[in-house]
């Protein structure tokens, strides 16, 4: 059986090859394909609408797809045993909102048989100590979201598949919460982390870069920047796009 | 599925009921009062003594329905179905640790309505108290159950609550506390066959006038529990862990 042999895990946590999904009468994503390697952080970026959120789903196992295959950590996405090994923080918080921040993670501990001590951990690590006994309802916005991305973290995942966990956040938060990525990724965690806010594209080891259901390119920021010419990542994201457009004509 | 999972779940249910205290004021007042309500319209002992019971379990059977179906359609479009369906819960776990905490609180509604009913309002009871607590705790768990099945046929918060008169209405008219069934036109008795309601009504009947546990009590609850079930698969069985 697929025994997880720690020796030597496969050096790409998500492998995603011609993946299609059609969601209400759409194409929502076109035969993509790309790997994701273990132990780094990938951004995957692109406007509202374009495929990040069904891409997403269908990597955690959530998504009908209609065709392709999406691997994760060696095994095919949605596998029982990787209810353990995958953490998951959907766009909209996902967190009971009637009660409090400890008890919501109480309860998810539970569920992934998480040790106890961990919901202390990932409430310093998301920087919510001075709110563990608030009800989550009277959280804000980017409290709440911080709330869903710190039961994502509870079990220690080996894969972190965030949607868009820094909407709403100071800079200073923000600037924490990348630092808390790349310390995970440091000690072996993969990171997957959607955005449209191109300055956090600057912080991923590799960039994925989404429009119109397809992957425009999928490299690291600095060789994007060499292929295009441009120092902005903005700036980059509008070359490819034009790129795109010509090769297409 | 877990044991430990099933009963976290039941925990997490409580303490969203703890914090809300006006939900469960109103699950325990609402059928408090209509009871007393019902005493004094009726104001004949023997009506009351034949009406009451029956009530006592046609009320947690709908209370827990609706409370039941508005849950579980926070939680499917409150996105935290789609987290816990990524999470090594099965779907059991979810739907028996809705039944327990719902269980639990039925208890604490029979309780204090019974209460109420045999101190206050001079209900006259044949059989045993325990055994009418019992069928009215299955009661509740039939609409827990019942509730759970209907969430998955709900899109929205106002189409869950119209579900509850759909459900329940028509149950309540056939399942004799109006008419009794023996008396309908023979193709409304054979629908009533059919629903659960009938025997939970039945079974209250029989506590109410036999001082023992009598044959037909037992089949009644067996019937109920069986649906119970039945629901609780069926609801299984609409939980997704992949969406379109």
């Amino acid at each position: 059986m697929m025994n997880s042999t720690a020796a030597d895990p496969p050096p790409t946590a998500v492998s995603v090859r011609d993946l299609r999904v059609r969601r209400g009468g759409r194409d929502v994503l076109r035969g993509i394909g790309f790997d994701v390697p273990r132990g780094s952080v990938v951004g995957l970026l692109g406007p509202s609408g374009c495929g990040k959120t069904t891409l997403i789903r269908a990597i955690v196992g959530v998504q009908i797809v209609r065709g392709g295959t999406v691997t994760v950590l060696g095994r095919p996405a949605g596998h029982p045993e990787l209810r353990r090994l995958v953490g998951y923080a959907t766009q909209n918080p996902a967190v009971y909102t009637d009660i409090t921040v400890t008890e919501n993670l109480r309860y998810f501990a539970s569920v992934l048989g998480a040790p106890r001590g961990d919901v202390r951990r990932v409430i310093d690590e998301v920087g919510l100590g001075r709110h563990r006994d608030q009800v989550a309802a009277t959280l804000s916005g980017g409290q709440l979201s911080r709330l869903s991305l710190a039961v994502a973290l509870l079990g220690r995942p080996e894969l972190l598949v965030l949607d868009e966990p820094t909407v709403g956040l100071d800079p200073l938060l923000r600037q924490e919460l990348w630092e808390l990525f790349g310390e995970l990724a440091a000690g072996g965690t993969t990171l997957l982390v959607s955005s449209h806010v191109m300055d956090e594209a600057a912080r991923c080891r590799r960039l994925l870069l989404m429009r119109e259901g397809a992957i425009l390119a999928d490299d690291a920021p600095d060789a994007l920047r060499a292929r295009t010419g441009a120092d902005d990542l903005e700036e980059v994201f509008l070359r490819l796009i034009s790129q795109h457009v010509e090769a297409a004509s | 599925m877990s044991v430990g999972v099933t009963l976290a779940t039941t925990r997490r249910i409580l303490s969203q009921l703890r914090h809300d205290h006006r939900t469960v004021g109103l699950i325990v007042g609402v059928p408090s009062l209509l009871m007393i309500l019902l005493r004094y319209v009726l104001d004949q002992p023997g009506m009351f003594d034949r009406v009451g019971p029956m009530l006592l379990g046609v009320f947690p059977l709908i209370i827990m329905f609706v409370v039941t179906s508005v849950g579980t359609l926070r939680e499917r479009s409150g996105g935290t179905l789609e987290r816990l369906m990524t999470m090594p819960l099965g779907k059991l776990d979810l739907l028996l640790g809705y039944a327990l905490a719902f269980g639990l609180v039925s208890l604490l509604q029979v309780g204090v309505v019974l209460a109420l009913s045999l101190t206050w309002l001079d209900l006259d009871l044949a059989g045993p108290v325990g055994v009418l607590v019992a069928a009215a705790v299955l009661c509740a768990l039939l609409g827990v159950a019942l509730g759970l099945l209907a969430s998955a046929f709900a899109r929205t918060e106002f189409q869950a609550v119209q579900l509850m008169p759909a459900f329940v209405l028509p149950q309540a008219l056939l399942c004799g506390l109006f008419v009794p069934r023996d008396q309908m036109a023979g193709w409304l008795e054979a629908i009533s066959a059919v629903l659960p309601l009938s025997y939970a009504v039945e079974a209250m009947q029989q506590v109410t006038q036999e001082s023992g546990v009598t044959g037909t009590l037992l089949a009644d609850i067996a019937v109920i529990a069986g649906c119970t079930l039945l629901a609780l698969g069926l609801g299984a069985a609409t939980l997704r862990r992949r969406t379109p």
